[in-house]
């Protein structure tokens, strides 16, 4: 089996990004940009599952600018086999990934596709799910806990209620969430062994993808400044004053 | 105002320092680096900022509130060490820059120094185990036999095994010809000569501890001459290698040496760092039913401190890297605090209204003075020390043995400073650090006071401040006829000469000249006056003026690299060069009248008058 898995190029973590003056988006010039943090879950869960002898490839995809081969290049020496870079210098929005990915399984056939259930610069929580729908297949999505067995996969899933397992046929797209796993640091010597590994190159509009943008943004602007707190001294003043305020 | 990315460093600066200016990317053009590029550079970077930040920064505080602790003849250590020490060295950063074929990357120094920084500025402590440890099996490999490589060194590189430096003794700690720790020969063995160890070594970092299968002394002990005499002075000394636990023929772990804890010291700073009074062949243990601690030895026999200067040579420019990393921490907490504290109003009108809100302190201009000296004193250390892990690149690399010979004396001449200038400088930026925080970081709420307190040590260990200005003016600058003291003005002098043609920098150039050539004026009336107990009396004085034209030749060299580029993060350096010559070049003026006025105060200075 060949496990396909999706790394999104994001501003880290740790940035506290700033919205520029004019309100036309967030600065990011020169700020450290990394593996999205649920994508690097992701990897690190295809690796677990190859090693694991349950696969026997694991091909990184990311769809970015020609610097995304930075984190192509982090990928392949936490351990991904080959690495994919789609390459736009156009923001791409979830249903063009969905879209591209579409294409790519098409083209690789995994058994699984996995990916982070959202990427932390657009929060949007979308292209997973699209991409199952497109490829009309079974999904799981806030994945955090995955089990492999044969021709289907059993899935723990963090939802509202608590956890819910289910299980799906594969292939299947599974979307992962905080608790699935703890990634592993890169080792030195895996950077220079990654430097061999094949890296593809294909240009997004060779691929012929519908790639219009169906969402526009108006503008940016910084959360509200948070309110200062107050402590109360026990629940029922708690409540007091959460009614208070009308929000019970 | 932007956030700060890291408080540990500055990345954007680390890649300055590495690519503009140092142009490290030249090294890959050796063979030995030919597999490397910017980008496995700068991902050992982000492996090393990685692992600093997530698992080595969170244990800082805890390091030092919950001290090493003797429990029978077991050290107990923090929690959480041992597992961030191990991915430490899981990740490959012990052997960072050895052979492929030794599990290494082959990266070059320079590179493994500035990721090594981000462990100094995450927790000083916890680091100085692989710092031990590396400096450790580089003397290994320099001096050790095959067998004893592989049986120690491979196991260190793998970070299976950690190292020490045993050297001090409670009588002998600066003066080492007065060590008493003797070695008698006991029997040729597989991994070399093999002698049976007694004595007591004081002051031993990471002398004891669970953390690591196995612990490798490096220890200086006498081996009496054919009479069965200690020869006195440093001719007498060996270097003799004594495991905690003796390997057993297939190289597992055997049975335990008779190497043991006689007491913990209870430090102001570094207290992650185990410290201890260790025994040797005290009779706690008799290894091979004998009695004294076994060990082998390493180099030639009298030739031991030879040897020994290899790893000291090492620690002394690792100490000098991280005193100058936590100078740079200290720097970057004062930044986002005076960046984040609102208190007081500007002396202007606007500032008359008391209803109006407070501004942040980074406004006045007395922070912005104390902020200032803080960059200056930590980027000028920083790169200083790039700067000689550098040139221990160009002289590993290079292929022409003059020209390896000349960058081996540059570095000889500038190792007392990299150690010294950092350890008194960046000591001197986090007690502003401290400053800055006001009431607030006097507290142990905030890290800054812990920066100081670890940084305190930097002066000490490794050959004090005294023994430093000792070295450098007793015998770094006369070495060779001098000849590292002049390929140590060529170099400065190369910098003034690019300075002096562009408008920017020719005043500081003009300035760095001047005080360039009164340096190599006092220095030579210091040596004519015939007298080196008087020459000497002030070498500590020396040392601080050589130390700071030093790094004002390093901020003016940065100048130059920078040229005309435009931007905040370039506007910065200007400023914090500006700073540093107008500020801080001016000190060294009265600190060579006095030296070059051959100065008795301190020498005719009586016992009975204090
Ligand atoms: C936390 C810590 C960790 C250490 N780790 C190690 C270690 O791992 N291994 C190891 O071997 N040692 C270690 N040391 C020992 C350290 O190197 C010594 O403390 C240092 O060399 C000074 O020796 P001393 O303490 O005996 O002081 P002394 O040598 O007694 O010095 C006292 C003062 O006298 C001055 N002085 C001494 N001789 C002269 C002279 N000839 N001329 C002018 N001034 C002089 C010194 O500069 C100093 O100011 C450590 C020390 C500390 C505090």
């Amino acid at each position: 089996m060949k496990i396909l898995v999706a790394l999104k190029r994001v501003v880290d973590y740790q940035v506290r990004v700033q919205v520029k003056p004019d309100g036309s988006g967030v600065a990011i010039d020169g700020v450290k940009m990394s593996i999205n943090p649920f994508d690097e879950i992701a990897l690190e869960e295809a690796l677990r599952i190859r090693d694991a002898g349950k696969a026997e490839e694991v091909i990184a995809v990311t769809i970015g600018p020609q610097q995304a081969m930075q984190q192509l290049d982090s990928g392949l020496a936490m351990g991904a086999n080959r690495g994919i870079l789609v390459k736009t210098d156009k923001a791409i929005q979830p249903l063009t990934a969905a879209r591209v990915l579409a294409q790519l399984v098409e083209k690789e056939q995994p058994g699984l596709v996995l990916l982070g259930k959202q990427a932390i610069d657009d929060d949007c929580n979308q292209t997973p799910q699209m991409l199952a729908a497109l490829l009309d297949r079974p999904q799981a999505t806030f994945a955090s806990k995955v089990e492999i067995d044969g021709q289907s996969a059993t899935v723990t899933r963090e939802v509202d209620a608590g956890l819910e397992t289910l299980s799906v046929d594969l292939p299947a797209v599974i979307s992962t969430d905080l608790r699935l796993n703890t990634p592993r640091f890169i080792k030195l010597p895996d950077i220079m062994k990654a430097k061999s590994k094949p890296r593809e190159v294909i240009e997004l509009d060779s691929l012929g993808v519908e790639s219009g943008d169906h969402l526009s943004y108006t503008r940016y602007e910084p959360p509200a400044q948070r309110q200062k707190g107050e402590m109360v001294a026990d629940v029922p003043a708690l409540v007091a004053a959460l009614q208070a305020k009308g929000l019970i | 105002m932007a956030e700060l990315a890291s408080k540990l460093l500055s990345r954007r600066d680390l890649e300055f320092m590495l690519y503009e200016w140092l142009q490290v990317e030249a090294l890959i053009a050796a063979p030995r680096h030919a597999d490397h590029s910017r980008e496995t550079f700068d991902a050992a970077l982000d492996t090393s900022e990685r692992i600093a930040s997530e698992l080595f920064a969170p244990l800082y505080q805890r390091c030092d509130q919950d001290e090493p602790q003797l429990q029978g003849d077991r050290v107990k250590v923090a929690d959480g060490l041992k597992s961030a020490l191990q991915a430490f060295a899981e990740a490959g950063f012990v052997a960072a820059t050895k052979d492929y074929e030794l599990g290494g990357m082959q990266l070059p120094t320079v590179v493994s120094h500035a990721g090594m920084a981000y462990f100094y500025a995450a927790n000083i402590s916890a680091a100085a185990y692989p710092l031990l440890s590396m400096a450790n099996a580089n003397l290994l490999l320099a001096h050790g036999s095959p067998a004893q490589i592989d049986a120690f060194v491979r196991p260190e590189l793998e970070g299976r095994y950690y190292g020490t430096m045993c050297l001090s003794e409670p009588q002998a700690g600066s003066s080492l010809s007065d060590i008493s720790t003797r070695a008698d020969f006991d029997a040729e063995s597989p991994l070399g000569a093999q002698y049976r160890v007694s004595g007591n070594k004081m002051w031993i970092s990471a002398g004891d501890h669970e953390l690591s299968e196995n612990i490798v002394h490096l220890v200086l002990a006498k081996i009496p001459d054919e009479n069965g005499r200690l020869i006195p002075g440093v001719k007498g000394i060996s270097l003799l290698l004594v495991p905690k636990f003796l390997l057993n023929a297939d190289g597992s772990r055997g049975e335990r040496n008779d190497v043991s804890v006689a007491g913990l010291n209870h430090k102001m700073g570094y207290r992650g760092t185990v410290n201890c009074l260790l025994s040797f062949g005290e009779g706690r243990y008799q290894p091979g039913g004998k009695a004294g601690a076994v060990g082998y030895l390493i180099g030639p026999k009298h030739g031991g401190l030879a040897c020994m200067f290899h790893m000291m040579n090492e620690a002394r420019i690792g100490v000098g890297l991280a005193a100058s990393a936590l100078g740079y921490t200290g720097y970057l907490h004062a930044l986002d605090y005076a960046r984040n504290r609102p208190q007081g109003r500007a002396l202007d009108a606007a500032g008359k209204d008391p209803t109006s809100p407070q501004r942040p302190i980074i406004e006045h201009a007395d922070i912005k003075r104390m902020l200032l000296a803080q960059k200056a004193y930590a980027e000028g250390a920083l790169a200083l020390n790039l700067y000689c892990a550098h040139l221990l690149d160009q002289a590993e690399l290079s292929e022409s043995a003059e020209e390896r010979q000349g960058l081996t004396l540059l570095l000889d001449i500038l190792t007392p400073i990299a150690k010294s200038w950092p350890s008194q400088w960046c000591l001197a930026g986090n007690d502003l650090a401290i400053q800055v925080h006001g009431g607030y970081g006097y507290t142990r709420d905030y890290k800054v006071e812990q920066f100081y307190r670890d940084n305190r040590l930097n002066a000490i260990h490794e050959g004090t401040h005294g023994i430093q200005g000792l070295d450098l003016l007793g015998r770094k600058v006369t070495m060779a006829k001098g000849a590292a003291l002049k390929l140590y003005a060529e170099r400065v002098s190369a910098t003034i000469a690019r300075a002096e043609t562009t408008p920017a920098t020719s005043e500081h150039a003009a300035a760095l000249s001047s005080a360039l050539h009164r340096l190599l004026a006092v220095t030579q009336s210091l040596w004519s006056a015939g007298n080196p107990q008087l020459s000497l009396a002030n070498a500590s004085v020396y040392l601080e003026a050589f130390g700071h034209l030093t790094v004002a030749w390093i901020w003016l060299d940065q100048l130059c690299a920078i040229g005309a580029a435009q931007g905040d993060y370039y506007a910065g350096k200007r400023a914090a060069a500006d700073y540093y010559y107008r500020y801080e070049l001016p000190r060294i003026g009265p600190q060579l009248d006095l030296l070059e006025a051959l100065d008795r105060t301190t020498l005719e200075m009586r016992d009975e008058w204090f």
